[in-house]
């Protein structure tokens, strides 16, 4: 390591102000700091500090993400030799769906660290780990067939417009994954729903054996044939067609208690989000006014993204409320909105991800009522002397 | 009936050099440093030069917008410099002890005196500096009557020294006649927050006792303020150190300034963790010079959250009852942030040592990381036992908006209530930099 370590010291004047690479001083501070936690001591305030640092939470994060990220491919493989017929083996079936997510990652990664770069170094800042785990969630809630070209735009556009111009990391009003999924969603909706798009060689027009539809739960459900639905424990496991990461509500649920575990995600707003996704399945199975109202509430749960979201996207912790009591608040709404938008709005057989990027919007106003309540609380303890 | 206040949010640093309940004695140290920097807002204007003779008592300086507060020397001797900072700052006064004069400011029953004779006599010794005040964290305002007085009988800061074993090595009696004189600034009640029952100092008399229990800052006089007679708009809360309260009675009974401080000498640097009875602005060198192991080290004058970084033969600050010592953390770590961290300390439960039995740390000065925007959320409100938010307050006195910081609580809190923020802050910002600015920026806008 001391040998890696006089390599960089001798490079460093280069990209320190006044040498050759001037211009590049964050993306080699990046690098540096990625390989080795800075010697830089504290001088003022605490003398000490704890040794967790953005890195590590944002590892974590990743480490969460990935049992969801390995069922993905896996199922990529599975539901495209469903599709054609083939046999497969457990492992042809991932290393087929691995090599096909893998260019969805570099392309996701290259742009969006690519932005984040140039944005550290116009700003004179140190380069922000939070697209480390943007640039994995968005493949994850993507179609396996989306053109590599509109991911790119997707992901630029997410994170120039969702991120930088808002401030960078910790400044943004909306989750950056979402934007991305919404902007394709809007601009490109024939690739992103339909029942081809999530099986991979579908819209390619591949031989696809009888009887085989890519059509996801959610899709089957909004044409009113939820009896064609898999069957529950299928969709709990995930071997169901639909976005890369979302379908396996297992998987996520390991990435869930790994966050849990670490105090990285907060439990407050994925047990909100959860009761209110309950409350509104609930509220649903009385009116039963049609076959999807009808639907037992606990469906919802391992249909679609409403774990994925209630995991990963809800517990963002800048686009979130920002205060503990608001967390309720937050997620619980979130998760009403996420059922109601999927079963009653005809035109997005999917809610959630709409649901929450409305809650991110909302998000600022619920905080600003629970801190309007403590200052409320601070007047009334005054007392007025009558002077 | 004493009320009792259990906290839970906080959070007690494992960290190693606890001292030993052993008072190793009296260090007599040759010279003595008085810190302007020691009190955040002032503008100090020198009253001696290099060469004058001092004796203990004697102004060395006072505040340039308030001059009747002095600050005096704690011995008799020679003024022997004055170092300067950036722009011409001035950092300390080294004064090199000699002989054993005393100003005599006549001894008196301060239950006799009115309030003007005490507050004269506190001014004119250089005691006065001992009272601070909520809002702001700064030295009292001579001639405002605070609604109430705080004492804290207990110090909750890591490897802080324990007060019960300072006072059993103190006197009870300069004690009660320091509560005395300090009842006399008040209309109202001096509390006096303990943290047991079987303390010594329970059978005070004129004193409202409070017993507040849980982890740091659970000891903070801030926290105390907050849950026992709350700051608003327009009031005034003083408070001052247990030890300085024994140096006031002393004043009234024996008529002199001599500032005793039983101090910690703590750390995981210092083989004999241990305590020493000395006069405040003492040099530390003698302290430390058989007593510390080798390295490069970090000499604190306080503790490690809240404490200044001093020279290894600088001086104790003013508040300050405790000298901690660790290592630098001037080191390049490969791949720190991905290691599992089984010997790594964290508050956040993302390293292996969290799964691992209790043990102490020998935690360093290293960063463990690079400054960055806000992300995380509600971690700082695990550790700081108010009802304030304090990610709010940070945000709005970045954004400079007086109103809001009003609103949040600004007026109740100081730098060392946001110490623990700081510390397990993931993002590494300098919170308690921030915290000074809001309270420096607000005391400039309402005066």
């Amino acid at each position: 390591m001391s040998s890696l370590r006089k390599k960089l010291d001798k490079l460093k004047p280069h990209f320190t102000e006044g040498g050759r690479f001037a211009k590049l001083q964050s993306v080699f501070e990046g690098f540096e700091s990625f390989m080795f936690v800075p010697d830089k001591v504290t001088f003022r305030g605490s003398h000490v500090r704890d040794s967790i640092d953005l890195k590590r939470t944002m590892t974590v994060v990743i480490i969460a993400l990935l049992p969801a990220l390995l069922f993905g491919c896996y199922n990529i493989g599975l539901q495209h030799f469903r599709s054609t017929g083939e046999d497969f083996s457990l492992l042809r079936a991932f290393g087929f769906g691995f090599l096909k997510l893998l260019p969805l990652l570099i392309v996701s990664y290259v742009v969006g660290l690519g932005i984040e770069f140039i944005a550290a170094q116009i700003r004179g800042h140190e380069i922000n780990e939070g697209f480390l785990v943007t640039g994995i969630l968005i493949p994850l809630i993507m179609p396996i067939d989306i053109p590599l070209w509109m991911l790119a735009l997707a992901t630029a556009f997410a994170v120039i417009l969702g991120k930088e111009v808002f401030g960078g990391t910790g400044m943004n009003i909306f989750n950056p994954a979402l934007l991305a999924r919404a902007f394709l969603f809007f601009s490109y909706p024939a690739w992103m729903t339909g029942d081809n798009v999530w099986t991979e060689g579908l819209t390619k027009g591949l031989n696809i054996v009888d009887g085989y539809s890519g059509a996801t739960p959610l899709a089957m459900c909004a044409q009113g044939n939820p009896s064609g639905l898999p069957s529950f424990m299928s969709m709990f496991i995930g071997t169901i067609p639909g976005s890369v990461g979302e379908t396996s509500t297992l998987a996520i649920l390991i990435g869930a208690v790994i966050l849990l575990v670490t105090g990285t995600g907060s439990w407050k707003a994925m047990v909100s989000f959860f009761a209110g996704g309950l409350t509104m399945g609930l509220l649903l199975n009385a009116v039963s006014a049609n076959s999807y109202m009808e639907l037992p509430f606990y469906y919802h749960f391992v249909m679609g993204g409403f774990a994925f979201g209630s995991v990963f996207m809800i517990t963002d912790p800048v686009t979130a409320s920002q205060t503990e009591p608001g967390k309720w608040i937050y997620g619980f709404l979130a998760g009403l909105l996420s059922i109601l938008f999927r079963v009653l709005n005809p035109a997005y057989p999917e809610g959630v991800m709409l649901a929450i990027l409305l809650m991110n919007l909302f998000a600022p106003l619920i905080d600003h009522y629970v801190v309007q309540a403590n200052i409320r609380r601070r007047l009334k303890r005054a007392v007025v002397t009558g002077k | 009936m004493p009320k009792t206040i259990r906290l839970k949010k906080g959070l007690n640093i494992p960290i190693r050099g606890t001292a030993e309940k052993l008072l190793a004695g009296e260090a007599h140290p040759v010279r003595y440093g008085i810190k302007p920097v020691d009190f955040p807002g002032l503008i100090p204007k020198l009253e001696v030069r290099p060469g004058d003779k001092v004796k203990a008592g004697s102004p060395v300086f006072h505040d340039k917008t308030r001059p009747e507060i002095k600050f005096t020397s704690p011995v008799s001797g020679t003024v022997l410099n004055v170092e300067r900072g950036d722009r011409r700052m001035i950092l300390e006064i080294v004064i090199e002890r000699a002989g054993n004069d005393s100003v005599d400011f006549g001894k008196s029953d301060p239950s006799s005196l009115p309030r003007e004779k005490i507050t004269e006599s506190l001014l004119a010794s250089g005691l006065w500096p001992a009272v601070r005040q909520r809002p702001y964290h700064v030295v009292a305002k001579p001639g405002d009557v605070p609604k109430s007085i705080f004492i804290s009988g207990f110090d909750t800061a890591p490897l802080a020294p324990d007060y019960e074993f300072i006072i059993k090595n103190s006197s009870i009696s300069f004690f009660n006649t320091g509560v005395k004189a300090l009842s006399r600034l008040t209309d109202g009640k001096i509390n006096l927050v303990l943290d047991r029952q079987d303390s010594i100092l329970s059978s005070t008399p004129g004193v409202d006792i409070s017993y507040v229990s849980g982890p740091h800052p659970a000891g903070n006089v801030g926290v105390h303020i907050h849950h026992i007679d709350p700051v608003n708009k327009g009031e005034a809360v003083w408070y001052i150190n247990l030890q300085d309260v024994i140096a006031i009675g002393r004043l009234f009974a024996e008529g002199i300034y001599k500032p005793e401080r039983i101090i910690a000498l703590t750390g995981s640097e210092v083989p004999h963790p241990q305590y020493y009875k000395v006069l405040a602005g003492s040099s530390i060198a003698p302290l430390v010079k058989d007593n510390i192991n080798s390295g490069h080290l970090r000499y604190i004058s306080g503790n490690v959250l809240t404490g200044t970084k001093i020279a290894s033969d600088g001086f104790l600050g003013y508040y300050d009852s405790q000298v901690t010592v660790i290592p630098e953390g001037d080191y390049f770590e490969f791949f720190g942030w991905a290691a599992p961290g089984a010997g790594k300390y964290s508050f956040h439960k993302t390293f292996l040592s969290n799964l691992l039995p209790a043990k102490d740390f020998r935690l360093d000065t290293n960063f463990h990381g690079g400054e960055r925007a806000f992300v995380v959320t509600g971690k700082y409100e695990k550790v700081l036992p108010m009802d304030i938010y304090p990610m709010q307050l940070l945000k709005a006195i970045l954004a400079n908006d007086i109103d809001l910081m009003e609103n949040l609580g600004i007026y109740e809190v100081a730098e060392e209530d946001f110490a623990l923020c700081e510390f397990i802050c993931p993002s590494k910002i300098e919170i308690q930099a921030i915290v000074r600015n809001g309270l420096d920026l607000m005391r400039k806008e309402m005066s």
